[in-house]
């Protein structure tokens, strides 16, 4: 370290104790996150923590999704269009839209459809310079969304109209683009950094349009936010924002009654009554877009029949599991997508709790002395907070009916990757928080046929199944999807691929100080609104 | 002395070479890969994965990656994070500091606390003191530092308020990183109070990660001074009627800190452990934390990396100690 280095650095040290000190009525709001980003460019990475610190403070999408619903809004487009053929969406963009300006960027001119198009053909076109501009980088949302066999090409109409032409019709194309992978970049900023050689930068120093501008992040420790005084939506009413990572949820709740922090995520569930108890917090809860199940393997013998599923599922106790595994923060699970979003079918009725039944049901499908693995995952999931424990209480119930279980496990990755064998033994223990609020990223990943030794870890492909599905992923009226995804949902309850199990309710304390936050079905964490008193 | 020195450092290059072996193959032979942990439940295109590992040099045969990873090592290139794509050995001195402030802090209690302590047990040996002090020793060394260290936020950040709960200064505090350490930034920031924000942030955990070692310091001191009370010199010493604090603080210690510097240098091991726990908890950005959310995310640079330089903190700790060792016991040097 030179003497040049430290002047530098107590000057800039000065300049902002300056800022800090002049800004002394500045309204800062704390968040005690709950881990590291892995960086700030939310197109490479998938987890929910890198989403809350990059994609939903620093930038926006063309449609963005209205604060606490799936349902989605105009964002950096004011308005589009959808041709009739459903080859062809229009977004018309906002005109007078501002890049951040920060100590490492000042943007010179508004945002236009060259940013739209850098920041989706980095991720589609392989010949892009900016394609590997970081070693591995997977583009993992935009090709589980399949957006590369999607996309056939995005046109450049003029300054302010961007047209993207699909391969197929693709009803859920517009909630797609409201997803943090098609967050919009500056073009102007990427082109500085490539002629700085200096592309990792992307990943490291964020520029977007969003509510927050980024100040500066130490690694694993804290990250600084600026409200954007040019937001085209209007200034926040804070003027920091600041995430302190706390990993441990019993020190995360410390800080927040220590006043330490104003909001924190994942709280124990050991801890709700005690934060219910406290009158310096306030306690948001929702349900999670979330569901827990058990798969079983539907290409194997005697799980093919769905006589035999429907027995076992018969045999799950679902109360038992809300009251040892979810402690009450749950709610029985009766279908495949949870009931807070559109075209869940309510009319459909669960199979009820019943070993005399179920016993009884196995032995007309000709099945006795049936032994079968479940797979119990390693990790707490929002969808399953203990796997383990879940699959005891199957086990015990299963025992009832003459049905020996084995619970296994492997170590997650481990997990993720052989519960997708089509010849797997053993009925899995799984789960899926919704990406984009649309049925299909739920009834089509999880149980469509091309799923199958993927994502479907049921294995299961059902031709009438699928038929519903695939005819509601072309259709665009709403009304109509509404009506094929209930049908498919009948289909599914009657061939009971899955025990359904649970949907998560997700808490969310904070300090009394706090308004205006509003809870995201989709998980993510928002400050945009959010006011604190001083 | 010199080839004492010199003896010593060429042990140190097996010893290397072995421990970058050792951290190559660990995190290979734990079950998992990156890319299926990054991509969760959603999964990944078998093909598209293949074409990323093609792309990290994962799919050549292990010896071929463990022979190109030795020679990038020696070329001062440990490789890039997976998961942040930074430079692995960028991270390693961003965070290095953060534990090194931590562990300093520690060793100071636990060598401050310990010695006397034990030097106190000696001397009043087999009495309430004694006996209260070595019980004590032992509850600190069977204490596991995850559930002492919650209990101890809870009672003095909870309930009474003395410290903060965690982090490493206040959040109205806002200068670049100069030197790392926390205690000098906050000092040449100029910054009102800062200083004094960081040492109380500080407190907390120097005190749980200096519980281990300083048992095991006040353990040690303790028996070796009884040896060394015991031994013919000292008595010749009482016998010249010296003042017992000069027997005790000149002639007896001096030949009972021997052994105990042996064991301080072999508490930078342990104290290492312990960081990772204790960073763990108070949510502290140093090298521990970053190593456990590496592992977890198969992130095999970074473990790779930060294993390796973590292992020649504790050889170069140990060579300083054993160079010590050598100024302290001249029979060491000579022979």
């Amino acid at each position: 370290m030179n003497i040049r280095r430290i002047t530098k650095a107590t000057l800039l040290g000065v300049s902002f104790a300056a800022v800090m000190a002049s800004a002394a009525s500045a309204k800062t709001l704390v968040y005690c996150s709950e881990g590291s980003p892995e960086g700030f460019d939310p197109a490479l990475y998938t987890s929910g923590t890198t989403f809350d610190a990059s994609s939903k403070p620093i930038y926006n999408r063309l449609v963005e999704f209205k604060r606490g619903t799936t349902e989605v809004q105009p964002g950096l487009a004011e308005s589009w269009s959808v041709s009739d053929d459903g080859l062809e969406y229009t977004f018309n963009l906002r005109k007078g839209v501002k890049f951040h300006t920060t100590d490492f960027f000042t943007p010179t001119r508004d945002f236009n459809a060259d940013d739209v198009i850098y920041s989706f053909e980095r991720q589609l076109k392989t010949d892009s310079p900016w394609h590997q501009y970081t070693a591995g980088a997977a583009w993992e949302y935009f090709n589980g969304m399949s957006m590369p066999d999607l996309i056939k090409e995005i046109v450049r109409v003029d300054d302010y109209t961007v047209k993207f032409v699909l391969n197929r019709p693709e009803a859920p194309m517009v909630a797609n683009l409201a997803m943090d992978f098609a967050s919009i970049f500056s073009k102007e900023y990427a082109d500085q950094l490539a002629e700085a050689g200096a592309k990792e930068q992307l990943n490291q120093q964020p520029v977007g349009t969003g509510p927050f501008k980024f100040v500066g992040y130490q690694k694993d420790a804290v990250i600084r936010y600026a409200a954007n005084e040019d937001y085209w939506a209007g200034k926040q009413p804070i003027d920091n924002l600041i995430f302190a990572i706390t990993t441990d949820a019993s020190v995360r709740l410390q800080k927040l009654k220590a006043g330490e922090c104003h909001v924190m995520p994942y709280p124990a569930p050991a801890d709700i009554e005690d934060i219910k108890a406290d009158g310096n917090l306030q306690l948001l809860e929702q349900q999670g877009l979330n569901v827990g199940y058990l798969a079983y393997n539907t290409k194997v013998a005697p799980f093919d029949k769905p006589e035999v599923r429907k027995a076992l599922n018969k045999a799950v106790n679902k109360q038992a599991i809300l009251d040892a595994v979810f402690q009450g923060a749950g709610q029985a699970a009766k279908n495949p997508i949870p009931p807070t979003m559109w075209s869940y079918n309510d009319a459909i009725e669960d199979d009820s709790f019943d070993l005399e039944a179920s016993k009884k049901m196995l032995e007309e499908a000709g099945v006795s002395d049936l032994k079968m693995k479940i797979w119990a995952m390693p990790v707490q999931r929002p969808y399953n907070p203990n796997a383990r424990r879940m699959a005891e209480v199957m086990q015990a119930d299963f025992g009832k009916i003459g049905v020996d279980v084995e619970i296994v496990s492997y170590e997650w990755g481990e997990y993720l990757s052989r519960s997708k064998d089509v010849d797997r033994d053993g009925a899995v223990l799984l789960g899926w928080t919704g990406d984009n609020g649309d049925p299909d990223n739920f009834l089509a990943v999880l149980l469509g046929c091309d799923g199958v030794g993927g994502s479907n870890r049921a294995q299961w492909c059902n031709d009438e199944f699928e038929a519903l599905i695939q005819k509601a992923k072309q259709v665009t009226d709403k009304a109509e999807r509404t009506k094929l995804y209930e049908e498919a949902q009948v289909v599914f309850k009657r061939e009971a691929p899955w025990a359904t199990i649970a949907h998560s309710v997700v808490f969310m304390p904070m300090s009394a100080k706090v308004s205006g936050y509003v809870m995201d079905p989709l998980g993510g964490h928002w400050f945009d609104g959010v006011d604190i008193a001083n | 002395m010199l080839r004492f020195l010199l003896g010593r450092i060429g042990l140190l290059i097996p010893t290397f070479l072995g421990v970058t072996l050792i951290a190559f193959s660990f995190i290979r032979m734990l079950p998992g890969d990156p890319l299926e942990l990054l991509a969760g439940e959603r999964g990944i295109d078998p093909e598209r994965k293949l074409e990323v590992m093609r792309q990290m040099g994962f799919d050549k045969p292990l010896w071929q990656q463990y022979l190109l990873y030795l020679g990038d090592i020696f070329q001062g290139d440990l490789g890039t994070s997976f998961v942040s794509k930074k430079p692995v050995l960028e991270e390693f001195f961003t965070l290095f500091p953060a534990t090194v402030e931590l562990g300093l802090c520690a060793i100071i209690i636990a060598v401050a606390i310990g010695i006397p302590a034990g030097i106190f047990a000696a001397v009043k040996r087999g009495s309430f003191f004694d006996q209260t002090i070595m019980g004590t020793a032992l509850i600190g060394y069977s204490m596991p530092i995850f559930w002492w260290g919650l209990l101890l936020i809870i009672l003095f950040s909870g309930i009474l308020q003395w410290t903060p709960v965690s982090g490493r200064i206040s959040l109205i505090y806002f200068f670049p990183q100069v030197t790392g350490f926390m205690l000098i930034d906050s000092l040449l920031s100029g910054q009102e109070g800062a200083f004094k924000s960081a040492v109380s942030h500080l407190i907390l955990p120097s005190v749980v990660l200096a519980t281990i070692p300083l048992a095991v310091i006040a353990r040690q001191t303790r028996s070796a001074m009884l040896e060394v009370l015991g031994e013919d010199f000292v008595r010749t010493a009482r016998a010249k009627g010296l003042a017992p604090s000069r027997v005790i603080g000149l002639h007896a210690l001096r030949n009972a800190l021997i052994p105990v510097i042996t064991t301080i240098g072999l508490q930078v091991g342990v104290l290492l452990a312990g960081a990772i726990l204790t960073e763990t908890i108070f949510s502290w950005p140093g090298i521990g934390k970053w190593l456990v959310d590496s592992i977890s995310r198969r992130d095999y640079f970074v473990v790779q990396g930060a294993l390796l330089m973590i292992a020649a903190v504790v050889m170069l700790v140990n060579l300083f100690v054993d160079v010590l060792y050598g100024l302290v016991n001249p029979r060491i040097r000579h022979n």
